[in-house]
């Protein structure tokens, strides 16, 4: 498999994707540090671990797809186009963030690039992304919503309620379930009727799938199969991408309901390492080139919270701006 | 003048607007095909076809999300709960997500929505049927409340309700769907947020709206009998409130009563109470009385929910007390 010619995919998109995942990487473990310097509070959910799945398939959507997720979604914020200046800024509750610090970790949002937030209620995005499946029919486009939801949101009746609307109605929604296996503290297998949460779709007679949620490009391989027969003929898809998230729920949570073995398995499999291995086997990156990309993400990182820490807070008179639009 | 039911008046009322924007539909719990549970949408299926004209499924939940997804990518439903007992099963969708999402965007995600349906006692139903959810809807800011009491003043607030960019709340009643008013036969739109004096006097104010008015308008006309004359004044709006029309009345006669049919525990009354007693404490000759329904869940039996609700009997008494006679 040394050959170049034998390689599937282009060059530079492989490198692009697997700077992309270090990308998120490096901005949640900066996310991380600033926390724990006292430079922001609230609550703060990391995406460290789960870089495979947001970067696959943000690769195989276009911009006019709409994406929404739960309040894990700093790094699919940024993948989905807006700029990690304003997610950390945001983070900080300064004016540049990207909704000027009303919103703070869990309400990333963005109109430009059709980003619906960043919502605190688990499963409370999923209605809501029916209804722009519904929109996108309503107007009879091509394009897509995706959907991002957890293992925990999967218990929630407004779950099933918008798989039924969406399988009645055949909306073009990717419903995609990372599953990182814990529901905060809790193990979802303690608490849920099924295995796999993809057979949630059974109920409804939707299309589903599962994914290793590791390896970025069988989730770009996969997603732009579904993506691209959605666009044809709308009808929903339940995906579930089995992944991990090395860190606590939350940056509070230690994450002691969990053996150190078991966080180092999904570790031995880890979605950045795994690429980098497939760049340097197949000769698309060496080792040294790896090590200069990874530095020049950090120096990025320095001046993306350089940037954050100079942006200004909010003036008190904003406070009753956007109640309301006129 | 025509003289029309108050369900044909808002039903008038969402035809006019859906032939003049293709961007509004309609979806609720057998609005389409049955025409409508109290028939307020009679005839919407047949004029506008089914892309228009939606029977949900029995999620109010997750078709109040719907809707908010098709209005955050440009749609404006309006959305039927055919009670808002049911409707409560949205709340969640309704205060965590139509009501924060413009707010918790930045600005970047408008929510043009209206939640419309029959709130507070019909007759005989029974606990989860009977109840008045002004006080909790009024408490969350981001959504707008109207309660109108007559046919033409909801046709035109319910035209200015779909016009406007932000969730509406729409309060109607099962007893004065079948209740005639005169409508005029061409356009007209009314101010969200502007009262009307009902019937003008000089010796107290009384408040009231939806279906309370009425009981109000009863007890005017008892009083007037024994040479009272009341000032009743429908605030149409409760969220905003038209707290000047209160006040300069309150400034004439110096006396009030607010019926609502709400509980009265925290209830709209008495936050207009609280409002009146800050603004008009030197214009005012009595403490304001207030007549709500019990503070019990509603009885089924007949003479037990007319204990329970705001009466024309309860009303006389309250002006008495305010003015001092037997």
């Amino acid at each position: 498999m040394a050959a170049e010619s034998k390689l599937k995919y282009d060059r530079d998109f492989l490198i692009s994707v697997y700077k992309d995942m270090l990308f998120g990487r490096r901005f949640e473990e900066r996310v991380n540090q600033a926390y724990q310097k006292g430079k922001f509070a609230g609550f703060c959910h990391l995406h460290i671990g789960q870089e495979a799945v947001c970067i696959g398939v943000q690769r195989s959507l276009r911009p006019s797809d709409y994406m929404i997720s739960g309040y894990r979604s700093h790094t699919q914020a940024i993948a989905k186009g807006i700029d990690a200046k304003a997610v950390l800024s945001e983070l900080f509750g300064k004016s540049d963030g990207c909704v000027r610090g009303k919103g703070g970790s869990m309400h990333m949002f963005s109109k430009e690039h059709r980003f619906l937030g960043g919502h605190g209620i688990v499963g409370g995005q999923t209605p809501i992304a029916a209804g722009v499946g519904f929109a996108i029919k309503y107007d009879k486009a091509d394009d897509v919503m995706v959907c991002y939801l957890g293992d925990g949101a999967c218990n929630q009746g407004q779950f099933f309620e918008a798989l039924n609307m969406a399988a009645a109605w055949d909306l073009p929604v990717l419903y995609i379930i990372e599953n990182n296996q814990y529901g905060m503290g809790t193990d979802f297998r303690r608490v849920t009727s099924v295995e796999s949460l993809a057979k949630r779709a059974l109920a409804f007679d939707i299309d589903n799938s599962q994914v290793d949620g590791m390896d970025v490009l069988k989730v770009y391989d996969h997603v732009s199969s579904i993506v691209s027969k959605m666009r044809k003929k709308p009808k929903p898809h339940l995906l579930e991408a089995h992944t991990y998230r090395y860190r606590g729920h939350s940056v509070s949570d230690p994450g002691s309901y969990r053996t150190k073995d078991e966080v180092a398995q999904f570790q031995a499999r880890d979605p950045i390492t795994t690429l980098g291995d497939y760049l340097k086997k197949h000769k698309v990156a060496t080792e040294d080139e790896l090590k200069s990309w990874d530095r020049e993400i950090k120096d990025q990182m320095t001046e993306i919270e350089a940037f954050a820490d100079a942006s200004p807070k909010p003036d008190v008179s904003e406070l009753w701006d956007h109640v309301f639009v006129d | 003048m025509a003289l029309i039911q108050f369900r044909e008046a808002i039903g008038q009322a969402m035809a006019e607007e859906m032939a003049r924007d293709d961007r509004i539909f309609l979806m609720g719990e057998e609005v389409a095909q049955y025409n409508g549970a109290y028939k307020v949408s009679k005839g919407l299926l047949e004029q506008f076809g089914p892309r228009r004209v939606w029977d949900s499924p029995i999620s109010e939940a997750g078709f109040a999300g719907l809707g908010i997804g098709a209005a955050m990518v440009g749609l404006r439903p309006i959305i039927e709960m055919m009670t808002w007992n049911f409707g409560i099963q949205g709340f969640d969708q309704i205060v965590n997500h139509a009501a924060k999402m413009c707010y918790m965007s930045g600005g970047q995600f408008n929510v043009p929505i209206v939640f419309r349906g029959p709130n507070g006692a019909a007759h005989m139903l029974g606990s989860q049927h009977s109840q008045s959810f002004d006080a909790m809807l009024t408490n969350v800011p981001g959504m707008k409340v109207i309660s109108p009491s007559t046919p033409y003043d909801a046709k035109g607030l319910l035209k200015s309700a779909i016009r406007d960019n932000n969730p509406v709340i729409f309060l109607e009643s099962e007893m004065m769907y079948g209740m005639k008013g005169e409508v005029p036969e061409g356009e007209y739109l009314i101010p969200i947020g502007v009262g009307d004096i009902k019937r003008a006097g000089e010796h107290v104010t009384i408040i009231a709206w939806n279906k309370m008015l009425h009981v109000a308008m009863a007890a005017a006309e008892q009083l007037a009998e024994a040479g009272i004359s009341a000032e009743v004044l429908d605030p149409r709006t409760l969220q905003p409130l038209d707290e000047d029309l209160i006040f300069n009345s309150v400034r004439k006669t110096h006396r009030l009563v607010i019926v609502d049919e709400g509980w009265d525990f925290a209830a709209t009354s008495a936050q207009i109470s609280d409002r009146v007693q800050k603004e008009c404490f030197d214009d005012l000759d009595a403490p304001v009385a207030r007549v709500n329904s019990l503070f019990v869940p509603m009885p089924y039996a007949e003479d037990l929910e007319h204990a329970v609700l705001p009466t024309a009997e309860r009303v006389v008494a309250a002006v008495k007390e305010v003015m001092y006679v037997d």
